[in-house]
């Protein structure tokens, strides 16, 4: 069995940002569309230790402070979210337009 | 001294009359009115006669003094709440009393007032007998009675304007007595406007006085007039007295306001002897003889009043010369005598004038009462040419109006020779020069009247009658109601005269004496004033002149002359008769018929009645003209004014709206916002749209770098 390498760490992470990618872009449910970016925060944080294997422990330190900035956004972006559906009592991303103006 | 002290109660008199008219008249029955209307009259009468001696009593202890009494002030008080300021620059009280003054001037017209007026009552309850509103006819009657003795009794011009208005307003009720006739209320009206006229100048009259004297009370002012302080021909005193004229001229119908008194004729015949003929129309000589302390000190206005008198003796005449309405010759007939009576006062012959007013009182009073009879017995045929032959038939209205007639035209011997001759006379001597015109103008009048009244005469009373037979059939002599004071007037068309018997006749000239201590100082100013002249007439007075005796022939002459012209050019009236001055000069006739065209003058001039084609003339056109000018040019201007305000702001408010707001202020908004669509466009809201554009440049970057 081969060993584990970097470029296969790098290849999940690419398959995992990928994935998150599509899902923010495609899913119309802003709490999935949340998921998905956490998705992308993920692939980060995969390829950041994977890089860390190689070049010291910043990745690492790095991809703490990812985590918790992952979090931060996420109870921002959820409480956005909360208001947002007290306001039009709706989830659906297609409807989320008022930026526009 | 009862009486006398209580003068103030002859008023009163017939004022309680009217009163119980007015509450109770249309509940009492004939013989009641009859009692409490005439009753007043004869109590005002007899207080008066007692009185009236007991002034005289009053006069010989206080020689030459007014018995005057102030029941209580009516105006103003002494604590100076209506104070005025005087011409000059002084203070004083205005204030006006409830003040009765009896003077000899006022006592005459008090006597034949009341003596003629309860004549005249007695006669109306036979001649209104079968009228309708009988007791609203006395309850008039009795008022104008109130009304007439307030005024000649009042001690202030004030009080005798209350008076004054008062005789207007029953003038007014009395002509427009048969309301339910159009022509008797246009002429109650006419009557009533155009004394408002002359009451306008009385009134200014009385603002002058009291501005320039201070007080209306007649003692005060003549006391002022008197004392020097003022010069003759004194412009304010001049401009006063011409403004009582005025209103002497519309209460006695002179020129140019005698046109309502020939109308008033429309009036119940009784009230035509009494107001329009015997009292109410001489208050105007009244008030000038009241005013004559005032008058000598303005010779213009004396001028004045002798030429528009002697112009109205003639002009009134003339027109009475042809008339056929029994009512209407007499109607001018006393317009002309009332020019007479100015004449009088005009030259300065105050006591002729005042006379010449007592005398007139009697035979015009008994000649219209006379008429009266005849249009009564005639069943209202008023129309001369419709009479004739009555002297048979209705002798005594025929003999009494023969008397008066004759007393009218200036016969020796009655009433009106002896007044008549005066006012000619003193017309002859008080001014000499350019005066003797005045004097001629009396002359002719003098002709004419005498033509006049023989015509009257004539055309009804003699030849053979005229009626038809359904008239003729009930013609009958009035009842002795009407008769009784028929024949007492008749005495006094005789006898009055004879108190003023002249000097020159033998007699005293017992009026002009009595009437001295009111005339006497303004004869003594007009001495002073042109001294030599004044001389001259004394001394023909005391040696009378042989002037005066071929005056007097000249006169006499005349009314018989006049007199005899009329009994030959009617007395075959039977016959089909021509007027003679229809004969002689048709037009003159066609002007004197038509009174001149006074009338329709005034129609064009002042009622705008009449017009041009569409264009009225006058003061009505002017009116019209003010009028269209008013709401043509005053109001097209403010209206043109308004209408460019309103195009300048409704031209101000476009360009604000479609300049200033629309190219200047909206116009760079709609340019940006045009200009905005294409940018609006990149951003459309939907936030995944945005990452799939962000992922595409990315991978689009990406790209370009790894295959480049």
């Amino acid at each position: 069995m081969a060993p584990i390498t970097t470029l296969h760490y790098l290849v999940v992470a690419a398959a995992l940002f990928i994935l998150g990618v599509i899902g923010v872009l495609t899913r119309r449910n802003v709490v999935i569309v949340l998921m998905s970016i956490e998705l992308i925060l993920n692939a980060v944080n995969l390829n950041l230790v994977a890089f860390s294997r190689m070049w010291g422990l910043h990745g690492q330190v790095f991809a703490i402070f990812v985590i918790t900035d992952a979090a931060a956004e996420a109870a921002v972006g959820l409480g956005i979210l909360i208001a947002f559906f007290r306001n039009k009592e709706t989830v659906n991303m297609d409807e989320v337009d008022l930026l526009k103006w | 001294m009862f009486f006398l002290d209580h003068i103030w109660l002859i008023p009163l008199f017939p004022a309680f009359g009217a009163a119980v008219m007015f509450f109770f008249g249309r509940k009492l029955q004939k013989q009641t009115v009859n009692a409490v209307c005439v009753g007043v009259v004869v109590l005002a009468f007899l207080f008066s006669c007692v009185a009236f001696s007991q002034y005289l009593g009053y006069a010989h202890d206080n020689p030459g003094k007014p018995y005057q009494t102030i029941v209580y002030t009516w105006l103003g008080t002494d604590t100076g709440g209506m104070n005025f300021v005087k011409h000059d620059g002084t203070s004083a009280a205005f204030q006006a009393d409830v003040g009765f003054l009896l003077d000899p001037l006022s006592g005459i017209w008090l006597l034949f007032v009341t003596g003629v007026g309860m004549l005249i009552h007695i006669y109306s309850t036979g001649y209104m007998a079968h009228e309708g509103g009988y007791y609203r006819f006395f309850g008039y009657l009795n008022l104008f009675m109130f009304s007439m003795l307030t005024l000649i009794l009042a001690n202030n011009y004030v009080l005798m304007f209350v008076g004054w208005e008062g005789v207007g307003l029953c003038s007014y009720l009395l002509i427009g007595f048969y309301f339910h006739r159009h022509s008797a209320s246009t002429a109650a009206n006419k009557a009533f406007i155009v004394n408002r006229i002359g009451d306008a100048g009385f009134l200014l009259g009385m603002f002058t006085i009291a501005w320039y004297f201070g007080s209306l009370r007649f003692t005060d002012v003549n006391h002022l007039a008197h004392s020097g302080h003022f010069a003759i021909g004194d412009p304010i005193i001049t401009a006063a007295t011409l403004l009582l004229f005025v209103g002497a001229c519309g209460k006695s119908a002179q020129l140019p306001l005698y046109v309502w008194l020939p109308d008033a004729m429309e009036g119940p015949t009784p009230v035509s002897a009494l107001i329009h003929a015997a009292t109410m129309v001489t208050a105007g000589v009244y008030m000038v003889a009241r005013s004559n302390a005032l008058f000598v000190l303005a010779p213009a206005s004396m001028k004045t009043v002798a030429i528009v008198g002697a112009l109205t003796a003639i002009f009134a005449a003339s027109i009475g010369l042809v008339q056929n309405d029994i009512k209407r010759v007499l109607a001018y007939s006393t317009v002309s005598q009332l020019g007479y009576m100015f004449l009088a006062l005009g030259v300065g012959a105050f006591a002729a004038g005042v006379f010449h007013v007592f005398t007139h009182a009697f035979f015009k009073a008994l000649l219209f009462l006379g008429s009266g009879s005849v249009i009564h017995a005639m069943s209202g045929e008023q129309d001369m040419r419709n009479m004739g032959g009555l002297s048979s038939k209705i002798p005594i209205t025929f003999r009494t109006m023969a008397i008066a007639t004759l007393a009218i035209a200036g016969i020796p011997g009655f009433a009106g020779f002896f007044s008549k001759d005066e006012i000619l006379w003193q017309a002859w001597s008080s001014e000499g020069g350019a005066y003797r015109l005045l004097w001629l103008i009396g002359f002719v009048t003098a002709l004419m009247t005498a033509f006049y009244m023989g015509r009257l005469v004539v055309l009804t009373f003699f030849s053979k009658p005229r009626m038809s037979h359904d008239v003729e059939h009930h013609i009958h002599e009035s009842p002795k109601s009407m008769t009784v004071p028929l024949v007492i007037l008749a005495f006094c068309s005789i006898f009055a005269g004879w108190l003023g018997l002249p000097h020159s006749l033998g007699g005293s000239d017992r009026f002009a004496k009595f009437l001295e201590p009111v005339f006497a100082r303004e004869e003594g100013v007009l001495q002073a004033e042109e001294p030599t002249k004044f001389a001259a007439a004394e001394k023909e007075q005391e040696h009378t002149s042989p002037i005066e005796y071929a005056l007097m022939a000249l006169s006499v002459a005349a009314a018989f002359a006049g007199l005899g012209m009329a009994w030959k050019a009617y007395n075959r009236s039977d016959k089909g008769y021509e007027e003679p001055i229809a004969a002689a000069a048709p037009p003159v006739y066609d002007l004197l018929y038509n009174k001149y065209y006074v009338d329709e003058a005034y129609d064009y001039a002042f009622t705008g009645r009449r017009k041009v084609g569409d264009v009225r003339l006058g003061v009505m056109g002017l009116g019209e003209a003010s009028s269209w000018f008013d709401s043509h040019v005053i109001d097209g201007t403010v209206n043109g004014a308004g209408w460019m305000t309103r195009l300048a702001g409704t031209l101000s408010s476009w360009w604000d709206k479609w300049i200033i707001d629309g190219l200047c202020v909206r116009g760079p908004a709609y340019l940006m916002l045009l200009l905005s669509y294409p940018i609006k466009l990149l951003q459309w809201g939907l936030v995944q749209w945005y990452a799939l554009v962000m992922v595409f440049g990315l991978v689009g970057f990406v790209a370009y770098y790894a295959w480049r």
